[in-house]
């Protein structure tokens, strides 16, 4: 299980990537093991604003749907269109070319209410 | 401690801890969904040979003088048409003509036959024969002595030929696997060639390591419930609680020719002469996205110009075709293969068809 240290966690499996008032966000490899064969995602359009823990689009697998929660507050500024066509790619590399989306922070404050790698690995090693 | 129900384990559950399987409840039983991925363990039924454990289906057996003509009134296909060593496809039907169960009926001798029913119908098909039994006839529930396995895929003859000479379509043979006297059937659940071995429980981790390393040069991949569930959806066999229900005929289901109306007096005869004569409402269709589209899943509705003419019962997105794919009933109007129609999915809709059925079927 792949829990990358530079990185911030939500309880509900995304991951965000904080550089400056951007972040890059994603699933986690727990996450995308859990709901195996990814075969569609409904990513949210660049220029959508949501609120921290508000649904931005959903990832299917073969045997299930899954919402895609906001990690912060903030505006979509970058979606991965190369999902569209490859979205196992998120099974592959969750933390590489599996990106979900970049989001302009609305309030940095917010990335120090997410999990850090060590309480992510002690709540999915639970 | 959960609330949640202590779940069955099939004789075989260590070895699915073995090889990793991601497990989930199916029908009262903890089973593998899949081993690595659905869509591999899919394609490798399609193009080599994969391995399911089955063994939470249900195995009744009956027997005595008035056997045949008993499941003659209890079943809706024609027992009289077996041969000893055959099976077929039948309904154990209510007497609205709502199937109960749909079921394999294998003739093992004159007067003896064995059912295999469907894991979560256990208790009630067996609860409801009872009901119905009459004089000459004796039911045993074997189902928690066997286990079972099955062998699917163009490769699955290959893997099975070590064993003597094997079963021709639908039929069943008893046949050793080392010392061991097994019944294999070549029957299956995935639209490929395939086969069904039926053994006491004791011997499952023994067979089911044997067939694996049998396999090997096969590619033979152990399977779950993800591949049995998207490789029969593509060959449109419908699954009971889902496609199939009590308020549901095989009338309606397409599948009429599982049931003979001639062969006299049987329990949902007369419901389904009366729907017969006055023509299905509804009926289960294939359904295939004509567009990209989110996977399909059951209970998404259906519209043609705008008015809902049914919803979907299974869904999902076709390894083998690339699309969304599924069973629904549509009113009997619109269930024409050709007709489009549009499918409803998080409140945008997406352009399909209704395609005849299979929607996939094997290349010979």
């Amino acid at each position: 299980m792949q829990i990358p240290d530079d990185l911030k966690y939500t309880e509900s499996h995304e991951w965000i990537r904080p550089d400056g008032e951007i972040g890059t966000v994603g699933i986690t490899d727990f996450a995308q093991d859990s709901l195996g064969d990814i075969v569609f995602l409904e990513l949210p359009e660049a220029g959508t604003s949501f609120q921290q823990g508000e649904t931005t689009g959903v990832v299917e697998s073969v045997k299930t749907v899954s919402d895609i929660l906001a990690p912060v507050s903030g505006e979509v500024i970058e979606v991965n269109s190369g999902l569209e066509t490859s979205p196992q790619s998120v099974n592959k590399d969750p933390y590489g070319s599996g990106w979900l989306f970049r989001i302009r922070l609305a309030n940095s404050d917010e990335i120090a209410s997410l999990l850090s790698s060590s309480d992510y690995r002690a709540k999915v090693e639970k | 401690m959960s609330d949640e129900p202590v779940l069955k384990q099939t004789p075989l559950f260590h070895e699915h801890e073995k090889l990793g399987a991601k497990m989930t409840e199916f029908g009262g039983w903890n089973m593998p969904v899949y081993y690595s991925s659905i869509v591999d363990e899919h394609h490798a039924v399609r193009n080599q040979v994969g391995m399911f454990d089955i063994s939470h289906m249900g195995q009744i057996e009956v027997s005595g003088l008035a056997a045949k003509d008993w499941l003659n009134r209890i079943l809706s296909n024609n027992v009289d048409r077996l041969a000893i060593g055959q099976g077929q496809y039948t309904f154990l039907l209510n007497d609205r003509g709502g199937v109960i169960d749909d079921l394999i009926a294998y003739r093992r001798r004159d007067n003896q036959f064995f059912l295999v029913v469907n894991a979560a119908k256990i208790e009630e098909d067996f609860a409801w024969m009872q009901k119905s039994l009459s004089g000459g006839v004796t039911l045993l529930n074997c189902s928690s002595l066997f286990a079972a396995i099955a062998v699917q895929g163009p490769r699955s003859a290959e893997l099975m030929a070590d064993f003597g000479e094997l079963p021709t379509r639908n039929h069943i043979r008893d046949l050793k696997i080392a010392e061991y006297s097994t019944m294999i059937a070549r029957t299956g659940y995935t639209g490929e060639d395939g086969f069904e071995l039926f053994f006491p429980g004791g011997l499952a981790p023994f067979i089911w390591n044997r067939l694996l390393d049998l396999g090997k040069p096969l590619g033979v991949r152990p399977c779950g419930l993800g591949s049995r569930d998207t490789l029969r959806i593509e060959a449109c066999y419908p699954l009971n609680g889902s496609d199939l229900s009590q308020d549901r005929t095989p009338l309606e289901a397409g599948l009429a020719s599982f049931v003979d109306l001639e062969k006299g007096e049987f329990i949902g005869r007369e419901a389904l002469c009366a729907q017969k004569k006055a023509s299905v409402r509804q009926r289960l269709s294939a359904l295939k996205a004509t567009e990209k589209s989110p996977p399909f899943r059951p209970h998404y509705p259906l519209f043609v110009s705008g008015e809902r003419i049914g919803e979907l019962t299974s869904g999902t997105q076709s390894p083998t075709l690339g699309v969304g794919i599924g069973l629904g009933y549509l009113d009997a109007a619109f269930a024409q293969p050709g007709q489009k129609v549009e499918i409803e999915i998080r409140g945008r809709k997406y352009a399909a068809n209704v395609e005849k059925k299979p929607l996939y079927k094997k290349s010979i």
